[in-house]
Formats: C-alpha cells, sequence, structure tokens
C-alpha cells in the first residue's frame, strides 16, 4: 500500500503509534488475553509440540506437492461443480470476480472475512465499479464503517475498544441509541447484516484450508456470517492463496486444531463449514453457482526458493502478532500492510518487494516470540535475516523480487568498516583503547549514538577492557 | 556398587580439565568485571582457563543484517582463536547462538565448513557450561538480596537454555529471585533494532525496566551485555534506584571468600 508515491516507513508509523496511550492499552490487553487464552489450550509441551509437528509436516507435505495438488484440487472441484478460475495477479482476480457479478447483474456483494481479498483491494475495486460490497464478519463491519482496514488478521477491529464502538455505532447506524452493552451492540450489527444476507445478489468468502483430493472448500468461523454469505445469495464466490490446499480432508483436521487453539485460544470454532458445491437437485437451500478464484500474486515466487517456501505454510492464525513485542506496542496499522506482524514482514516484502518494504525487515529484534508459538513452525527471523540480505544484495540465482534495491551506500560502507577493523585484531585493540580512555567524551550527535540516547543514557565503556586487563594482571585467580 | 551404575569405560573424566574463554565484545568493552567473573568461577571449579589473544566479534551484528561476507571474514579469524577441541565458553547466550547455531549455515559450503562445524559443536553459554558439564555447587556467603531475573531472547529461544541460570541462582540460600511479569518478553534492544528503530526499541526498554522497578528487586540479572546494556540506559537516564548486573558477576560476587 503505498501513499503518495513514497515508501511507507514502518519506523515513523510506529513511532506515531507508540504516542497513542489508547491504542497501546486496547493492543496490549487483547494480546495478553489472547495469549493467555492460547496458554491454556496447550497445557501439554509435548502435546503441543507433537501437534505442531504433525501440523509443520502437514503443511510442509503439502508446499512439496504443491502443483500436483492444485491440479487435483481443479479437477475435483469441477466435478463437484464448483467452477475454477486462475488469477497470476490481484487485478485478474479482481476483473474475474467483476466479470461474473456483471454477467449475473449482481450489483450487492456480501462477504465473509477475507484477507486474500483484503489483498487485493477488492472492496474498493468492486465499489468504483458499482458494485457494493459490505462485509459481514462483526469485526470487519466495524472497521469498513469507518473505512478503515484490519489491524489484525483474526480480530480486525481489536484496535477498537468497546466505548470507541459504541460511538461508532451511535454515529453510523440508522437508528441506533448509544449502549456500551455488547449483547445489543452485536445486536445492532445483526440486524442491519440480517437483511443485508437476504437481500445481496452474490456473497465472498475466503478459504482456511481447499482439500485437494474431495474439492471440499474449509471455512472457519464463529459467527454465521461466513455460513450465511456461502449458502444464502444464489452465488458464491471463494478466494484463496494458492498456497491453501491440502492433500486429503483428514489433513484438515490437525490443522484445524491448530489454527483455532493458536488464534483464540478456543478447542473448537462455532461453525466450520465444509463446502462441496452449488444446491443439488432436490436441495431446498444453497447458491446455484459456486466460483472458486486462486491467486497467485507472487506466491509461486516465493514457493520457487527452497529457503523461502516455509512462508507458505502460515495458515494464518495470527499467533505471531499476539505474541510479538513489536506488534503488540504498534498494532497492526502501523505496518502499512494488508498482513502485520511477524508474518507480515516476512510475506508482504516478498510480495511488494523487498527494496520498497525495506522498512519491514529492520522492524524486529529478532526475539524469536514468534516462532516458538508457530504452529507450523515457520522460521520467521531466519527468513527476516535472509531477506534482510535480499534487501541489500544482488545475489545472482536469486528470485526474490527487487533483490538488491535496498542497497544503500552507508550502509554497506558500515559494514566494510566494521569488518575492517574486527578483523585485524590489532586495530580493534586500538579502538577499545580509545573507547576506554575517552569513555565519556564521544560526540553527542554522532546518529547512532543520538538513536540510542532517545530512551536511555549513554552507554560509557569500562574504565578498562576485560582484554587490557588480562594482558596486564593475567588471568584472574579464583 | 549397584549393577545399574553407570561405568566410565575410558577410565578418563568427562569433565574437561582446560577450556577456552571468549570475551564477547560487549563484555570486554562494557562488562570486563563478568569476564573476570566468569574465569574465576571456571578456575575456582578446577577448569584451566585459555583465553587467547586477538578476540573481537563473534560477527552476529553484520549477520544478521545481511551482510554475510563480512560476518563470515570476522569469524573466520574468530575461530582460528580456538583450535584443538577444547570447550569454547563464552558469558553470552546471544554471541554462543550466533557461534554455535548459525555458524553452520554461515559457513555452508565453505572450504573451511568442517571445521567451522567442529568449532560450534564445542560451544557453550556460561551458565549452560556451570550447571550441565560442570553440576557446579554454590554456597552463598553474602547478605540476604532480592534480585530480579530477565530471560534474554538469544539465550532461550535461540541456544535454547532451559533454566540453567535460574538453578544455580536457586542454590543462593539468601538471594530471593522476585519473577519479572513479563519474563520471557524483549527487552527492546535486537543489536542493530535498538538503533534502526530506537522509538520502539525504547519503548520496549522502559517497559522491561518499569517491570523490573516494580517487582522491588535490589538488581536485574541477566546473562547478556547486550539486555543489560539496554535497560541500564533506560535505568540511568530515570535516575532509577536498581542496578543490573550480568549473572556471573553476580554469582562470583556471592561465593567467594575474600
Amino acid at each position: 500500500m503505498q501513499i503518495d508515491g513514497a515508501h511507507p516507513d514502518f519506523r515513523a508509523a510506529s513511532a506515531r503509534a507508540l504516542l497513542d496511550p489508547q491504542l497501546r492499552a486496547n493492543f496490549r490487553r487483547a494480546m495478553d488475553g489472547l495469549m493467555a487464552k492460547r496458554a491454556a489450550q496447550f497445557p501439554d509441551p509435548a502435546d503441543l509440540k507433537a501437534m505442531r509437528d504433525l501440523g509443520t509436516a502437514i503443511r510442509a507435505r503439502s508446499l512439496l506437492r504443491l502443483p500436483e495438488l492444485l491440479e487435483q484440487l481443479e479437477a475435483s472441484c469441477t466435478r463437484n461443480g464448483i467452477q475454477v478460475h486462475w488469477a497470476r495477479t490481484c487485478q485478474e482476480a479482481n476483473g474475474k470476480i467483476l466479470g461474473l457479478l456483471r454477467t449475473r447483474g449482481a450489483t450487492r456483494l456480501v462477504k465473509g472475512k477475507s484477507m486474500v481479498s483484503e489483498e487485493m483491494g477488492l472492496n474498493h475495486f468492486l465499489e468504483a465499479n458499482g458494485v457494493e460490497a459490505l462485509e459481514s464478519d462483526l469485526g470487519e463491519y466495524i472497521i469498513q464503517l469507518d473505512g478503515e482496514t484490519p489491524s489484525h488478521i483474526i480480530m480486525p477491529a481489536i484496535h477498537k475498544n468497546r466505548n470507541q464502538i459504541a460511538r461508532q455505532f451511535a454515529q453510523k447506524i440508522k437508528d441506533a441509541q448509544f449502549t456500551e452493552d455488547v449483547d445489543e451492540l452485536t445486536a445492532m450489527a445483526r440486524r442491519v447484516l440480517r437483511e443485508k444476507f437476504f437481500e445481496a445478489d452474490a456473497g465472498l468468502s475466503g478459504v482456511n484450508f481447499a482439500v485437494a483430493d474431495t474439492g471440499t472448500l474449509c471455512l472457519v468461523e464463529n459467527e454465521g456470517n461466513g455460513r450465511m454469505s456461502t449458502h444464502v445469495p444464489p452465488l458464491h464466490i471463494a478466494v484463496m492463496g494458492l498456497e491453501k490446499v491440502v492433500g486429503t480432508l483428514e489433513e484438515v483436521a490437525p490443522l484445524y486444531a491448530l489454527l483455532t487453539r493458536s488464534a483464540t485460544g478456543q478447542a473448537v470454532t462455532t461453525y466450520l463449514n465444509l463446502i462441496r458445491g452449488p444446491r443439488g437437485q432436490g436441495e431446498l437451500d444453497g447458491p446455484r453457482e459456486v466460483h472458486l478464484v486462486i491467486l497467485d500474486n507472487g506466491r509461486s515466487r516465493i514457493y520457487a526458493d527452497p529457503g523461502l517456501r516455509a512462508t507458505l505454510r502460515c495458515i494464518r492464525c495470527g499467533a505471531c502478532m499476539n505474541h510479538c513485542p513489536v506488534y503488540t506496542r504498534v498494532g497492526g496499522h502501523a505496518y502499512e500492510a494488508v498482513y502485520p506482524g511477524p508474518i507480515g514482514k516476512i510475506l508482504t516484502p516478498q510480495i511488494e518487494g523487498v527494496g520498497v518494504r525495506h522498512d519491514q525487515l529492520h522492524g524486529s529484534s529478532l526475539c524469536g516470540a514468534c516462532a516458538e508459538v508457530c504452529p507450523v513452525r515457520i522460521p520467521i527471523p531466519e527468513i527476516l535475516v535472509r531477506l534482510r540480505r535480499e534487501a541489500t544484495h544482488d545475489d545472482p540465482g536469486s528470485r526474490v523480487e527487487g533483490k538488491g534495491t535496498g542497497r544503500t551506500s552507508a550502509e554497506d560502507l558500515s559494514w566494510r568498516l566494521w569488518a575492517m577493523v574486527l578483523r585485524r585484531p590489532r586495530l580493534y585493540r586500538t579502538a577499545c583503547w580509545f573507547a576506554t580512555r575517552f569513555r565519556r567524551l564521544l560526540p553527542a550527535d554522532l546518529p547512532l549514538l543520538k538513536a540510542w540516547t532517545t530512551a536511555r543514557a549513554r552507554p560509557v565503556p569500562a574504565r578498562r577492557s576485560l582484554q587490557e586487563r588480562i594482558r596486564k594482571e593475567g588471568l584472574p585467580h579464583a | 556398587m549397584p549393577p545399574w551404575e553407570c561405568s566410565d569405560a575410558g577410565g578418563g573424566t568427562l569433565r574437561p580439565e582446560r577450556a577456552y574463554f571468549y570475551g564477547t565484545c560487549l563484555v570486554d568493552l562494557f562488562f570486563p568485571e563478568a569476564g573476570l567473573a566468569g574465569i574465576k568461577l571456571l578456575r575456582r571449579a578446577g577448569v584451566e582457563v585459555v583465553f587467547p589473544e586477538g578476540q573481537t566479534c563473534c560477527g552476529q551484528p553484520a549477520f544478521n543484517c545481511g551482510y554475510r561476507e563480512e560476518a563470515r571474514a570476522v569469524a573466520r579469524g574468530q575461530v582460528a582463536l580456538f583450535p584443538g577441541d577444547l570447550p569454547v565458553i563464552l558469558p553470552s547466550g546471544s554471541c554462543a547462538g550466533m557461534m554455535r547455531n548459525h555458524y553452520p549455515e554461515l559457513f555452508h559450503g565453505e572450504p573451511d565448513e568442517a571445521e567451522v562445524r567442529a568449532f560450534s559443536a564445542r560451544v557453550y553459554e556460561l551458565t549452560e557450561f556451570l550447571v550441565d558439564v560442570l553440576d557446579l555447587r554454590l554456597e552463598d556467603l553474602g547478605e540476604p538480596v532480592k534480585v530480579t531475573w530477565h530471560s534474554s531472547c538469544h539465550a532461550l529461544r535461540d541456544l535454547g537454555l532451559n533454566g540453567q541460570p535460574q538453578a544455580l541462582l536457586g542454590q543462593l540460600a539468601r538471594v530471593e529471585l522476585a519473577p519479572l511479569a513479563r519474563e520471557a518478553e524483549c527487552c527492546g534492544f535486537g543489536g542493530t533494532f535498538s538503533v534502526r528503530q530506537p522509538e520502539l526499541s525504547g519503548a520496549m526498554a522502559c517497559d522491561k525496566a518499569a517491570d523490573a522497578l516494580a517487582t522491588g528487586a535490589d538488581r536485574m540479572l541477566s546473562t547478556d551485555g547486550g539486555c543489560l546494556l539496554n535497560v541500564q540506559g533506560v535505568l540511568g537516564k530515570q535516575g532509577a534506584p536498581l542496578r543490573v548486573q550480568h549473572i556471573a558477576e553476580f554469582l562470583w560476587e556471592r561465593t567467594h571468600a575474600d
């Protein structure tokens, strides 16, 4: 998402977010709750390990056979009466969806939650083309009222607290009275959405898992809006990234168990929809037509790199953001990306280019909290380091988008100087001699020192270094 | 002798008599007392310490930023200082993690990969060595004190320490350990992160300092100089009455008789 042609800047955006105490409190409280709920679902470390092993193996195996599974999925879906469309880019996907709607005269679309549709910018595109796209997930509905984007992939309105939502509903929903009662607020949204489900010409949903051998589209949700969006309107369009396929229905169960526990700390969700196709002969409900749009948008490029492929294992549970000390402090909007948090930091630069999204790559202390909780063991810190490399180096053989374009001569020179000193112990020793002798005299306006001292006192080296003391005094006696 | 007792068939000992000590750049320049204390703890336990000249840095900052050639050139010079098969002991979980877990990948396909892998397999973080290899026993000689403990991210999640520092502190009878509310949360140092994202890093460091202050502890201990330097900076700027200290220095201070 580029604004005015300028590159997004995570540092600047996060610095702004840090100044908003309400935002920080909202996220801290919400993430604390989510971490506790997840932990309660995994009381036994041995069970958790076994579940993660299995989940990782299923996702890795599915990716290993990705081309084959996608072809099988297409064949199975077609057999079930689901029409499959391939889209290399978001524009292509949007165009196909608009085409489907136009040829059926559909002008009102009701949407279940779909991050891929956010990636495609589908809502804006449809609205610009005269189609109303209404979000029916409560969180998505809340942010759509304010023209906002999701701040979390599972809980899109998590940046707002109850009072903020209450005020917003009172302002924006017709005939609504101000209330902070959660049940009443939910009922208000429900009344609006109920009508929309029945009026809609078409429904759109995402896909959590697509099963290659049965042609089943699995949709995980809690509110029933997913079922309404996919069953009430006469036309159902599902969109998915091409990595979402698994081989068999048996493989869905362990992934589902990991997804709900890791995401919201639930053992099961209220709804798990298994969609096999349109309404059959003699059936009384269900859509007349079901279409599946499978989006690439850079994924096949990620797939082709064995070191980056693990990125595509993601089942979009959001546990990495819930446990991220950076995300917790700045929230999702600071990333200026569809996918925020740790998974976004490795996914966004791979899709949009490592040069233009260099801002994402350094927004991490590499603390590893994300990898520790990832249900499919994506080595997020390692991939982040790899992408930092790609951003600053044009390595032959690499197919990473924008490789080498984040290189600056200042950084290049810094690391060359760094290596020059540290490869030469005598030079290092001399540098340490100066640092210890003039330990309080470093000029305060050195850029690095200035950055360090925004929150901290200046670092003061010891009077004598360890090595100097050992050289002069010998090894210390016990 | 009961029949199930393991016998040491070789007649030798699994307890190394000699070990290398790697000072690390942060301990060298900012926490020399921690390095000296680590050496003293080892020597008191009967381990002869070898401290090779020419030590600089493990290369992690460049490695983490993607400057692999620069990192490798520095790392190669360091590996060469530690020939043979003696263990290499570091007073840092982060540098130990770099040398043990990331050197093999950094040297993948290089002519000296095998040599580097053999080196990596000999790397230990100090408390890990004291507990897992030496089974160190400590007697507390100090006055009662309340401390709090910060787990460095790299010690915990990269190197994979699993309670060795706490096991050592637990042997000190007059040391009360007051836990942080968020012990395993990053302090915000992150090497270059601290200067590339100073606002974020500062916010995280301030939260860690506040957490430590809220415990009412006299000092905050850790295995890693980066975390200590970071939190010390915040406490210093705020003029807060809490000290940070490397665990090696604290252990030595509590257990040696003058």
